[in-house]
């Protein structure tokens, strides 16, 4: 047998031998990107967005505006206090609510609700929002984020379970329509 | 042979490092580059090795999980002995460190130093410039507080932006759906493997190319740079007028870093450890997150960007700033490396820094936000309320008790979202007056939904007592006339 010049045999085992190493390296790719993808390719798995209770439906009296707190439907135990997140519930009149997002459209900060002038204020960069959500003034460029919400046996529900980004899909906006849907 | 004794022999014999390690550091360097302009990089260097000592000590108690690592903050600021002085340590390192790299950086490129053979230094340079703000943003986070949950949302915003990848993104980011405990420990990872992995890796080449290549001479005026002729003529330089770098360069770098680790021991000190602030419950909204000192400029300039331009600029402008870095030495390779001649490079660098230390300096009484308490805390100035009448009296209760006073100042109190309202009356008809209260407009909301007429008229009532004494207030001209010759 006959080889081609300046191709050793010992030179063609090394290559063999990186060969077999890289055909190794890709089989053992695939479960270490599965790995590393996971929060992509579980984000929107069984179970990460439910309908979780805001409490009785008593506790937000109509016509008023309420910080309420939910758990994320996907705990973990080392989530500590950042597993229990709070939002604000409008009860508008009768089985009509909004709930929205405690952060701000614009960057994400705890926006507070203002009674006595019936806005939401946002300490960040003073994105400030009315009383239904929609954008009053400052850098955002939309209303504030809504969840879906139900009347379930006197209970309040929102569906949530990720957080609410200006790019993000999950939630709907005022201005895109708001979500009546009990 | 100065290793000594009869261990030093023993391994000598085996390590045969004297040679090469004698030929390094006594490698000759230009005289005019012992200089105390050349510390800056060796200074970066002193406070890395604080940073990996110190880092490891508070990897002995820290713990990466969300539910556990504010209080273990807590601990080693209050209870565990000199826990707080490492602490303030490796903070202050991590401010001085960002400092030196920028210094060091400036003085690099006024010196012309980027230039050829060094373009290779200076790219690795810009991504050590990267791992170093990335070691101090992700170290931010460990310090697992309010500032940092809220930080992480801010930073999960602006990342959500990207297209079509934007979701992903932000999962990958936060490890999940949600700012949580997986989130932290990614944040851990990075900042005590990866980061730091790709930073020593890369501090390695950097010297190795500053060894390989050689140190930048002094730029003299009128000595360009070319590629066909530079590298004899460095190689003259450092022959004919070169000195050993150790030890006629290095007793610089020595000084320096001594003075460099003074400092930080001095501000640890004396200052003591940043944070934690408040606890990381998303539930307690009473916060104005901030970011660390080295990204303050970053949060200014996301409230003063206008709303339709903010994604592009928020995604392009990074790209387009690192391309400019990357493709610095090779669009000016040769040429002129004195910084007497440059006048451009001067005037990109002072408008560079006063345009970040400008944002630098708004971010830090944030005159863009609404101060949340002014309606309750902040008094309506006296002399607006003496001789008033009762309604104008009412008008001033209802700037209070509607929140005006969270967005504009009296008598220099209260917020400066808004204009300041001292001489409002000048500006403003009443007519004008009740328009912007009830509709709004120019970043204002409209109260009109708000207010019943009552309060708007008494509210009008005060504003129109808002001048200067001996300044009339505004009047509608026209109004006036049509008065004046129809009475």
């Amino acid at each position: 047998m006959s080889v081609p010049e300046g191709v050793s045999r010992r030179g063609v085992f090394v290559r063999l031998g990186l060969l077999f190493n890289g055909a190794v390296a890709l089989a053992l790719a695939v479960p270490v990107l599965r790995y590393v993808l996971s929060p992509v390719l579980r984000a929107h798995g069984p179970g990460d967005e439910a309908w979780v209770s805001l409490g009785e439906v008593v506790r937000f009296p109509p016509g008023q505006t309420r910080l309420a707190t939910y758990r994320n439907p996907v705990a973990r135990p080392s989530d500590g206090d950042t597993a229990e997140l709070p939002c604000w519930v409008r009860h508008v009149e009768g089985e009509h609510f909004q709930v929205f997002a405690i952060n701000c459209a614009h960057l994400g900060c705890p926006v507070r609700w203002f009674p006595q002038s019936s806005l939401f204020m946002c300490p960040c960069h003073g994105g400030v929002y009315y009383a239904d959500g929609s954008r009053a003034s400052g850098p955002p460029e939309r209303g504030l984020f809504e969840y879906r919400w139900k009347v379930e046996k006197g209970q309040l529900l929102i569906e949530a379970g990720e957080l609410p980004t200006p790019g993000g899909r999950a939630l709907a906006s005022v201005a895109a329509g708001s979500s009546r849907c009990a | 042979m100065r290793l000594g004794g009869r261990l030093g022999a023993w391994l000598e014999a085996r390590l045969q490092l004297a040679e090469p390690l004698k030929k390094t550091l006594e490698h000759p360097v230009p005289r005019s580059s012992a200089s105390w302009f050349y510390v800056f990089g060796s200074g970066a260097l002193t406070v890395l090795i604080l940073q990996l000592v110190t880092g490891v000590l508070l990897a002995l108690l820290y713990v990466p999980s969300a539910g556990e690592a504010w209080g273990v903050l807590q601990v080693l600021n209050h209870q565990v002995a000199a826990g707080w002085f490492i602490r303030a340590l490796h903070g202050w390192g991590s401010n001085f460190m960002v400092a030196i790299v920028l210094v060091h950086m400036v003085q690099v490129f006024l010196f012309g130093a980027y230039k050829f053979p060094r373009e290779l230094t200076w790219v690795v340079g810009v991504c050590l410039l990267l791992m170093t703000l990335g070691m101090a943003f992700t170290g931010q986070v460990l310090r697992f507080d309010q500032d940092a949950y809220w930080g992480l949302g801010i930073g999960a915003s602006i990342a959500s932006r990207v297209p079509i990848l934007g979701p992903a993104i932000v999962n990958i980011l936060l490890g999940g759906p949600i700012i949580a405990g997986a989130t932290l420990a990614r944040f851990f990872a990075l900042h005590v493997f990866v980061v730091p992995g790709l930073l020593l890796g890369l501090v390695g080449l950097h010297l190795w190319l500053v060894l390989k290549v050689g140190i930048n001479e002094w730029p003299m005026p009128g000595r360009i740079v070319r590629r066909s002729s530079y590298l004899k003529e460095y190689n003259e330089l450092t022959h004919t007028d070169g000195v050993p770098f150790v030890p006629d360069a290095v007793w610089k770098d020595v000084v320096f870093s001594g003075f460099v680790l003074l400092a930080i021991v001095a501000c640890a000190a004396l200052l003591g450890p940043f944070g934690p602030s408040g606890q990381p419950d998303p539930t307690i909204i009473q916060t104005a997150p901030k970011p660390d000192y080295f990204f303050l400029w970053l949060y200014a300039l996301l409230s003063f960007l206008p709303p339709a331009a903010e994604t592009p600029i928020l995604l392009i402008g990074p790209a387009v700033a690192l391309l400019v870095l990357f493709a610095l030495p090779f669009i000016a390779g040769e040429g002129e490396k004195s910084w007497k001649r440059r006048p451009i490079a001067v005037l990109s660098v002072l408008l560079v820094a006063v345009g970040l230390g400008a944002l630098t300096h708004v971010a830090q009484h944030t005159p863009w936000s609404p101060v949340m308490d002014a309606w309750s805390s902040e008094p309506i100035p006296a002399k607006d309320l003496a001789q008033r009448t009762a309604v104008e009296r009412q008008g001033a209760l209802v700037f209070q008790v509607k929140q005006c006073h969270n967005c504009h100042a009296l008598d220099g109190l209260g917020g400066e979202r808004g204009p300041g309202l001292d001489d409002v009356a000048l500006r403003l008809t009443p007519d004008q007056l009740i328009r912007q209260v009830i509709q709004g407009g120019g970043n204002m909301p409209a109260y009109g939904k708000n207010l019943s007429p009552a309060e708007t008229t008494a509210l009008v009532a005060f504003l129109k007592t808002l001048h200067p004494a001996g300044q009339s207030p505004a009047r509608d001209a026209s109004r006036a006339t049509g008065l004046d010759t129809h009475p």
